[in-house]
């Protein structure tokens, strides 16, 4: 079976420095799949590479078999990658309601005079998209904070608002950054049972940088582990976790 | 649930309209009592003027979260289109309410047109490069219209940008725009009746245009521009429309405020640099982002000078203590909780639980 997703020779420079250096990952539908590495390995800079905030200097990114490679962020989310901020980038002064209806822009869809207007199709649009969001809030038990103000929510709660509206924008494939970030240990768990459901109901592949171990561990079925921009190891999780390379690079020398 | 959350926008909304409808209730009655001073009644029309361009301008500023500086540039825009098509149309459509119409629908046009033409370039930009540009576009567009020369006789219309003599005109000519000296005999069709009238049609398109999915967009742009983009929504597409919204609204101001005066001309004072900044004092003062806000301090701010004035040396010490008092009122933090504390939401469910 063909990989959702396949990269090949990935690099980026910026200046001097090599962030990203013969990157190759291939990952398959529905699996889980985690990245990661000591701070300042280029996690981030590969996920802003996929999502076309950075155009890469080299290498090519297909997804379900279309080279995706140079394209827009924009073009890039409506060819089916959805991800969130290792900083939390929330709409924060709109409704968490409004988050994940943003997130539905592109699937649910009046004109600019019908909104104006108030014509039939924009109550009925709205309405479509209440409940749609509403439903992804519940997921993340965030039903109750509907009308908060996003930036009124706790942080924990924060990241997970993030999810939703990246799932609302029917992705295939989920970049997840630094997803448990700032959780306890107990909002860990919690997030870990929340990401296998996302999976599981949603029919979507995931790939996450995460830098606690537990969760890593205890929910990505492959990784990769990246160390100054190079591939370090790559494979099964529990063959790459007990890979000796591996562990120097994180215990240091 | 779902059904509150609507309410809650609606009633928000309908609250903003009923100041609207009560405050000319009032003012109707007074000025037919005779209560109002003719001084006062010859500011009614602008204070919608300047209604229109406070909320205009907020969709700009407090919704797109782009700043403006040449808002009066295109209310500029919006007047001399406007009062063009009136002049040349007044023997030929002598209806005067549907010339006026059609006088505000042009303004509008041509303002939002060269809104668009502005912010297409610019506003693909990453960076404050709008405020720098509407700022020379405001200047820029006084002294265009001050050397132009447009003419009409039956050969059709002529242009010209050195004098009215160059334009060649027959006898029975006429010079409609007459470059400094601007366009004199507009058909004073504005009145306060259609100024309200227009001021709710401009909240009617500002306010559903937030409520809606584009103004979500359009909001989700200012709040985090990366993060719109990661969700696959179209940064220059909504960036433009808000812009040329507001720009086409500035242009009805500008019908309304041209169609109030026998002589219109472009000059530092009606549409300056000053007056830009000051339609953005409205915005700031009022709050930025709350349209209800715009209005009360676009009416508060323009009447206040005008009802001091029997105090005269302590007019302007009180006109900035207000400035003050208001400005603190909206953005000082503990204020801000101190009124939401005592809202008279709050105080009503309180007097209720009480019950
Ligand atoms: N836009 C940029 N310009 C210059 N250097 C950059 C840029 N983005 C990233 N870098 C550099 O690339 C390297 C990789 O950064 P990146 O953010 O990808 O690390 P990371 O693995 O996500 O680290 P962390 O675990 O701390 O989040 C760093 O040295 C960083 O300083
Ligand atoms: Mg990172």
């Amino acid at each position: 079976m063909a990989a959702l997703l396949e990269v090949k020779n990935l690099g980026i420079s910026f200046g001097g420095l090599r962030a990203v250096d013969d990157f190759e990952i291939s990952i398959k539908k529905g699996q889980l799949y985690g990245l990661i590495g000591p701070n300042g390995a280029g996690k981030t800079t590969i996920f802003n590479l996929l999502t076309g905030v950075y155009k890469p200097s080299e290498g090519v990114i297909s997804l379900e078999g279309n080279n995706i490679t140079g394209l827009k962020t924009i073009e890039i989310n409506k060819a089916g990658i959805a991800r969130t901020f290792q900083n939390i980038r929330l709409f924060k002064d709109l409704s968490v309601l409004d988050n994940v209806k943003a997130g539905l822009h592109n699937h649910y869809k009046y004109s600019t005079l019908e909104g104006i207007l108030r014509l039939p199709n924009y109550f009925k649009m709205e309405k479509a998209m209440n409940e749609k969001a509403m439903e992804l809030l519940k997921v993340f038990e965030l039903e109750g904070e509907a009308d908060y103000l996003a930036a009124n929510l706790p942080y924990g709660k924060q990241r997970k608002l993030e999810i939703a509206r990246a799932l609302a924008t029917e992705p295939r494939l989920l970049l997840l950054d630094e997803p448990a970030a700032g959780m306890n240990p107990n909002e860990t768990m919690e997030l870990m049972d929340t990401i296998r459901f996302v999976r599981d109901n949603f029919d979507m592949t995931i790939l996450l940088i995460e830098h606690d171990m537990k969760l890593v561990s205890g929910i990505c079925e492959e990784l990769t582990v990246l160390n100054f921009g190079r591939i370090l190891s790559q494979g099964k999780t529990s063959r790459v976790l007990n890979d000796p390379q591996v562990i120097t690079a994180y215990l240091g020398e | 649930m779902k059904k509150f959350k609507l309410g809650k926008n609606m009633k928000d909304n309908i609250i903003t309209y009923g100041i609207v409808i009560i405050a000319y209730v009032i003012m109707q009655i007074l000025v037919s009592t005779g209560h109002v001073s003719s001084l006062m009644q010859g500011l009614l029309v602008p204070l919608c003027v300047y209604v229109i361009l406070a909320v205009s301008l907020n969709l700009t500023v407090g919704i797109l979260g782009e700043l403006s500086l040449g808002h009066a540039g295109f209310m500029c825009v919006g007047a001399f289109a406007g009062a063009f098509f009136s002049k040349c149309m007044k023997n030929v459509i002598t209806f005067g309410l549907l010339r006026f119409v059609l006088a505000i629908l042009i303004g509008a046009l041509a303002a939002g047109i060269i809104g668009f033409l502005i912010g297409m370039p610019v506003l693909r930009l990453r960076g404050d490069y709008l405020a720098i540009v509407t700022l020379a576009f405001g200047e820029i567009i006084k002294n265009v219209i001050n050397v132009l020369y447009i003419g009409k006789d039956s050969r059709g219309l002529h242009f010209s940008t050195k004098d009215s003599l160059s334009l060649g005109l027959e006898p029975e000519g006429d010079v409609i725009i007459n470059g400094a000296q601007g366009i004199t005999g507009t058909p004073k069709d504005s009145t306060f009746t259609i100024g309200v009238i227009l001021i709710i049609l401009t909240l009617i398109i500002v306010l559903n245009l937030i409520h809606s999915r584009d103004g979500r967009a359009i909001m989700s742009i200012r709040d985090n521009l990366i993060a719109a983009e990661s969700i696959g929504i179209n940064i220059t597409k909504y960036k433009l429309m808000a812009f040329s919204i507001s720009a086409a609204l500035a242009g009805v101001a500008g019908v309304l405020y041209s169609h109030n005066l026998n002589s219109l001309m472009a000059t530092p004072k009606n549409f300056g640099y000053n007056m830009s900044i000051m339609i953005l004092v409205f915005v700031v003062l009022g709050g930025i982002g709350n349209i209800r806000g715009s209005i009360i301090s676009a009416v508060v701010l323009t009447l206040l000078p005008e009802l001091l004035r029997g105090l005269s040396n302590y007019r302007m010490l009180i006109y900035s203590i207000v400035l003050i008092v208001m400005m603190l009122f909206n953005w000082s933090p503990k204020l801000i909780d101190l009124r939401k504390r005592y809202s008279l939401k709050r105080l009503l469910k309180r007097t209720r639980e009480v019950q």
